[in-house]
């Protein structure tokens, strides 16, 4: 199935009774906390202008109260907007009827849900093929569909456990397979691991980055960690107060922070981890020496290669192996523990 | 009293409507009610006629089938309602000191009337209940209607239902309904209400109808707490079915009254462990079904 993009254009959600007197108001700088105190309104996102790349994660992220969980619901409209767009496939999601709306969500969309959301009286394989319940499959078939998604998300011999006999990573587990089981393009996942453990959070990290290098799937993930948002995203998007602060993939958020207050969410990440090998090297001097290194290898697997080689230079190259460039272990090093705002952020901006 | 001297006479006696005019009102009312009963009787009678069938028909099969036949279909049903000895041997003898003291016919009547008040006020019950869950609307114009209906007492009511079907079992049939109920009602309006937020929004988001949130979710995650409005509802039939004797009800209901009028201590009390006995016997196993139907919940990983 060919994947479309989702493009969010101009959403405003502001919570309460004549929310949308106030969105003219909101457009000409009122602020949340105004908003707030004189009208009794709560502003929820504020002109939200984001383009989701078709087959790819793109990565919503914030704090509690950033509006990140309101803006994912407007993707299938759990909640209504007050004001704006949201456009999958060339239809206005916002201004589809009952009956239209109940369809996209059947086919389209799939979501899965930061406290699993399971339905307890079912065991995992009833469990997975809800979604394809709801679309009226019939169990003979629908059962062939989820048992191979059981067995993709490693839960194989469980498929007849309750919910509540499992733990909270298998859980969330049986929540990927019931939204992979509706094979819809857009995979919808409302901070999926926030409640999990952390080595388990990696483990399911993991399934998700195997899984959509097969499936390519519109993902669109939610989450305040910004660890898990530079390892999945392809796309990350910031939010604070229910305003996009900064967009980018996690290469360009970390080397040049938007702000202040994303340049302290940045800080403390692992800098080896996310800048890529032909973001700090330089340009090719005609001496291929060394290791040989792609280019867009993180410095962390790089620095990796080249110790295990005991090389202290090596050549980057392209996909096709033409050398690009040069770097040596000092540049690495030097760009791994730099603070962001320095001389890799103007490197990035070229 | 001294202090009324100095007083107008309102303030100390209370001013209320005169007696003959709160007689003709009465007479108003009363003759207008009986004239509606009168002119709609064959209406009624028709609606109550396939009650009559089902209530009668019932009695018959109870209190004909030889009692083997009957205890040991009892038996069945207890044990696997409740998958447990205990209960079913219980049942056993219970119902075998019923039957030495000489009432097992009418415990049968008792049985067949609480049985079918329980069908008819599930039936009733559930879609109100599921109405009222729906909307705030429905459920703050139900809920006084509901709190009417238990605080009123059970006797008040009989009147209007006499009044209207006339004396015999299915008044005594339609009372208990009334009586049963609201718990019903209130059960299962509490029990889908509340429903995990973030599993309906997994229906929603799934793309189900109301329909099949309805069946798919509420209806199976509320059905511990509809599963007690059903208890609750047979027990409070057992009890209404005693009042409900007063017009005309069989049964050990009727024995009790006898007992009542009559002061025959031993034989009140006969009747009256006879009902503790079915009251038990219906309770224990329908808690044991409903903690049946939630076996998943109880497996909790550690």
């Amino acid at each position: 199935m060919a994947s479309h993009g989702i493009e969010i254009k101009g959403l405003y959600k502001i919570f309460g009774p004549n929310a949308r007197q106030h969105v003219e108001a909101v457009r000409n700088g009122l602020s949340k906390a105004e908003l707030n105190e004189r009208y009794a309104h709560v502003l929820g996102l504020k002109d939200i202008n984001i383009s989701m790349p078709a087959g790819g994660i793109t990565v919503v992220m914030g704090l509690s109260g950033s509006g990140k969980s309101t803006l994912i619901r407007h993707i299938n409209r759990l909640i209504e907007p007050t004001y704006g767009e949201v456009i999958y496939d060339g239809v206005n999601i916002c201004g589809m009827n009952e009956r239209a709306l109940r369809d996209f969500r059947r086919h389209k969309t799939a979501m899965v849900f930061q406290k699993f959301a399971l339905l307890p009286h079912r065991t995992v394989i009833e469990n997975t093929v809800y979604g394809l319940d709801i679309q009226g499959i019939s169990r003979s078939e629908s059962t062939k569909k989820g048992q191979y998604w059981i067995e993709r998300v490693g839960l194989s011999g469980f498929e007849n456990h309750y919910p509540n006999q499992l733990s909270g990573g298998m859980q969330q587990r049986v929540g990927l397979a019931r939204a992979l089981t509706n094979d819809a393009d857009i995979l919808l996942m409302d901070e999926a691991y926030s409640a999990l453990d952390p080595l388990i959070r990696v483990d399911m990290q993991t399934v998700l980055l195997d899984l959509q290098a097969e499936l390519k799937k519109t993902v669109v993930f939610i989450t305040h960690d910004l660890d898990e948002a530079l390892r999945l995203g392809d796309k990350i998007t910031i939010l604070r107060d229910g305003q996009v602060v900064q967009q980018g993939t996690g290469q360009e958020i970390v080397l040049s922070p938007a702000d202040d207050y994303i340049t302290a969410f940045v800080k403390e990440v692992n800098r080896g981890r996310v800048i890529q090998a032909k973001t700090v090297m330089k340009p090719f001097d005609g001496l291929t020496e060394g290791a040989r290194i792609e280019a867009t290898t993180t410095l962390e697997a790089a620095a990796k290669t080249m110790t295990e080689s005991g090389q202290t230079k090596a050549t980057i190259t392209d996909e096709a192996g033409t050398p690009v460039g040069t770097l040596d272990l000092q540049t690495m090093i030097a760009a791994m523990v730099t603070p962001a705002g320095s001389d890799a952020s103007k490197m990035a901006a070229e | 009293m001294a202090i009324c001297e100095f007083l107008p006479r309102v303030f100390c006696r209370f001013p209320a409507i005169s007696d003959s005019s709160i007689r003709d009102a009465r007479k108003v009312i009363d003759d207008g009610f009986k004239g509606l009963v009168r002119e709609y009787g064959s209406v009624i009678d028709i609606i109550v006629r396939p009650l009559q069938w089902f209530l009668n028909y019932l009695e018959r099969l109870f209190t004909t089938s030889p009692w083997t036949v009957v205890l040991i279909i009892m038996l069945l049903i207890v044990y696997f309602g409740s998958r447990s000895i205990r209960i079913t041997i219980g049942t056993a003898i219970g119902m075998i000191f019923i039957g030495i003291f000489g009432l097992w016919e009418d415990t049968m009547t008792t049985l067949a009337i609480v049985t079918v008040s329980t069908l008819i006020a599930i039936v009733i019950g559930l879609p109100i209940g599921i109405l009222m869950a729906r909307s705030d609307r429905i459920q703050g114009v139900i809920n006084p209607v509901l709190d009417v209906m238990q605080t009123m007492p059970s006797f008040v009511y009989l009147i209007p239902v006499v009044v209207i079907f006339g004396i015999g079992k299915v008044p005594g049939l339609i009372a208990v309904v009334i009586y049963a109920v609201p718990p019903m009602i209130r059960l299962t309006n509490l029990g889908i209400r509340l429903v995990d937020k973030e599993v309906l929004e997994a229906a929603d988001a799934f793309g189900s109808s109301p329909g099949q949130k309805l069946w798919n979710v509420q209806m199976p995650l509320a059905l511990p707490t509809i599963m007690a409005g059903i208890n609750q509802t047979i027990m409070m039939s057992l009890a209404m079915v005693v009042v409900a004797s007063m017009v005309g009800v069989g049964g050990l209901g009727r024995n009790t009254l006898q007992a009542i009028n009559n002061q025959f201590f031993t034989f009140g009390f006969l009747n009256g462990f006879a009902l503790v006995a079915i009251a038990i016997i219906f309770d224990r196993t329908s808690q044991a079904f409903g903690k049946r139907l939630q076996r998943h919940s109880e497996v909790v990983h550690g």
